[in-house]
């Protein structure tokens, strides 16, 4: 079985946000990029499953939506043991756009298990994977924090409210995982980083799709008025505040 | 323009998300004097069924006979089916873990363009363009819909409760679709039973590092009781093992927007700022004055979280018994 892991090049999470003069674009001036957190997280469970031969899962592929700038993020995949890389050449205009350009890799290969993260750190839209499997039409599965393989047959563990269900469906479909899913994001060794450059990063042309959406406009939020400080051995004044000026208790 | 909401129940019962849900869609079709028409899947009383009416449902569809286990596909199916049925133009589902699995999936069989995560209404419908937050709510972004529908999924506890009173005429929905063509299959479900989820609660009491060891929760634990609230902690504290892994508040754990956060001995990691800035009232309590939690915070104490706790305790029961 092969698995596809879909990766978001997204801004470092510890990025102070900036748009342009007009407000209309993201200003990704000294911006550092990384894989989307929860995208780090599927690829590092779909390395964890590989590595256990009984499973027969035979290659880890990664894929990307975007311009050649996002090409040192699948080479930070293919470090951490991604087997190869693709490429889509095109802007990632919004979520259906790049669902559509996903939906042609996938549907080009012979993929058990595609995996996405629950949602990229920038546009927060936990669209992408969903539409994927819809236009695959194939089963999908959302907020995986567990999963386990058994030869072909695939466990696993989403979250519901107030518990977990343990579910399967038929190969192929699309995971959309979320924490828990493998404990710690897999850090790049200096061996894999060596072989990163000599794996393969095929780029492909983008397919015509449809965009539905369009991020028009930013705006940052309204500054916050500063913390009101209460001194620690006055927390009656403390509960007094709760109650009187923000009456929250 | 009208408007259909899908109504999870959670063993038959709605709770106040759905009511949230409903009075947000009443104010999206009050945009253009449209008309609200909520969808409820499995078996969920008639009186429950009308009671939607109160927050301004005009018709309830009731699709039962369909188990609540979730099988995307099927229920993307069937949703899509009551939105031809109800002739909506926009679809408004919960931005929670069964709205996150099915929106996309409706997007693509309707050709409906998605907003997720909105927390106000539209600034406009025709072109519908809609504000949410972006960047783990570092900033908002202006969201146009291009195609004809649209789907908006509401962030939890964003939107106000609005009773206008009324009950709802109920109609048994039959979708004419296939329920045994579900492919997944659900094997176990483990539940908390009783137990008041982090995501619903209005308040709730979060510790961290600071708090030093798993072993000095039960000050947490007590507020928490007291208050009727949940408690969370930050993901170091998750990470050592000291609380559950479901209690970690945070970017990549649960994103919460109760009425009042009160963090004990939390930095305040912008990663974990990500989970909790939707609160209506941050309270910080931390031995380090530049802490960053302080510059999100509404009211802070520099001090020792594990000495202020059972005065703050002491001096809310005082409060609550006058």
């Amino acid at each position: 079985m092969r698995i596809l892991v879909c990766i978001s090049n997204v801004p470092d999470t510890t990025t102070k946000v900036k748009f342009s003069a007009d407000n209309t674009s993201f200003d990704d001036g000294g911006v550092q990029w990384i894989i989307n957190p929860w995208d780090e997280l599927a690829l590092t469970r779909a390395m964890e499953l590989k590595e256990d031969t009984s499973n027969g899962v035979s290659r880890v592929t990664v894929v990307s939506v975007g311009p050649a700038s996002v090409e040192p993020t699948l080479r930070k995949a293919l470090a951490i043991g991604a087997d190869d890389a693709i490429r889509v050449d095109g802007e990632a205009g919004d979520a259906h756009y790049v669902a559509a350009q996903l939906a042609s890799v996938a549907g080009s290969g012979d993929f058990g298990v595609i995996l996405c993260g629950i949602e990229s750190s920038d546009y927060n839209g936990s669209a992408v994977g969903g539409m994927l499997s819809e236009i695959l039409d194939v089963p999908s599965v959302s907020a995986i924090s567990g999963l386990t393989m058994n030869g072909e047959e695939v466990t696993i563990t989403r979250d519901i409210d107030g518990g977990k269900e343990e579910v399967s469906v038929p190969a192929p479909f699309v995971g959309v995982v979320q924490k828990g899913i493998a404990k710690e994001p897999r850090i790049a060794a200096m061996r894999g980083i060596m072989m990163a450059r000599k794996k393969p990063l095929q780029v492909v042309p983008a397919v015509d799709a449809e965009t539905l959406t369009e991020t028009q406009e930013f705006a940052m939020p309204e500054p916050k008025a500063p913390c009101k400080m209460v001194e620690a051995d006055n927390v009656k004044e403390l509960v007094g505040l709760l109650q009187n000026e923000a009456k929250v208790l | 323009m009208s408007v259909l909401v899908y109504n999870e129940n959670w063993d038959g019962k709605f709770k106040k998300l759905s009511y949230e849900l409903v009075s947000y869609a009443k104010a999206v079709a009050g945009m253009t004097g449209g008309t609200v028409t909520a969808l409820s899947i499995g078996n969920v009383d008639q009186d429950e069924l009308s009671s939607l009416g109160a927050y301004g449902a005009n018709s309830v569809l009731s699709v039962a006979g369909v188990s609540e286990g979730l099988d995307n596909q099927l229920y993307t199916q069937i949703i899509a089916a009551a939105m031809e049925k109800s002739g909506a133009k926009v679809l408004v589902l919960a931005n929670n873990n069964t709205g996150k699995a099915i929106a996309p999936r409706l997007s693509v069989k309707l050709k409906a363009g998605l907003a997720s995560g909105v927390t106000a209404v539209p600034e406009s419908v025709d072109p519908l363009v809609v504000s949410k937050k972006v960047f783990s709510g570092k900033a908002y972004g202006k969201v146009k819909v291009l195609s004809g529908s649209a789907i908006l999924t509401l962030a939890q506890n964003s939107y106000e409760i609005n009773e206008t009173g009324g009950s709802a005429a109920v109609e048994a929905f039959e979708p004419g679709v296939d329920a045994s063509s579900a492919l997944t299959t659900i094997k176990d479900v483990q539940k908390q039973e009783g137990k008041l989820l982090l995501t619903d609660a209005d308040v709730v009491i979060s510790g961290g590092r600071g708090m030093k060891s798993g072993d000095n929760w039960a000050p947490i634990e007590e507020l928490a009781a007291v208050l009727e609230g949940a408690t969370a902690c930050s993901r170091p504290v998750s990470d050592e093992g000291w609380r559950p892994h479901e209690e970690h508040t945070g970017q990549t754990g649960k994103i919460i927007a109760p009425n009042l956060y009160m963090a004990f001995g939390i930095s305040g990691a912008i990663q974990h700022l990500a989970g909790v800035n939707s609160s209506k009232c941050i309270v910080a309590v931390n031995t380090d004055k530049d802490a960053p939690i302080f510059e999100s915070a509404d009211y802070g104490i520099v001090g020792d979280a594990l000495k202020v706790l059972p005065e703050l305790i002491s001096e809310i029961k005082a409060a609550k018994a006058q």
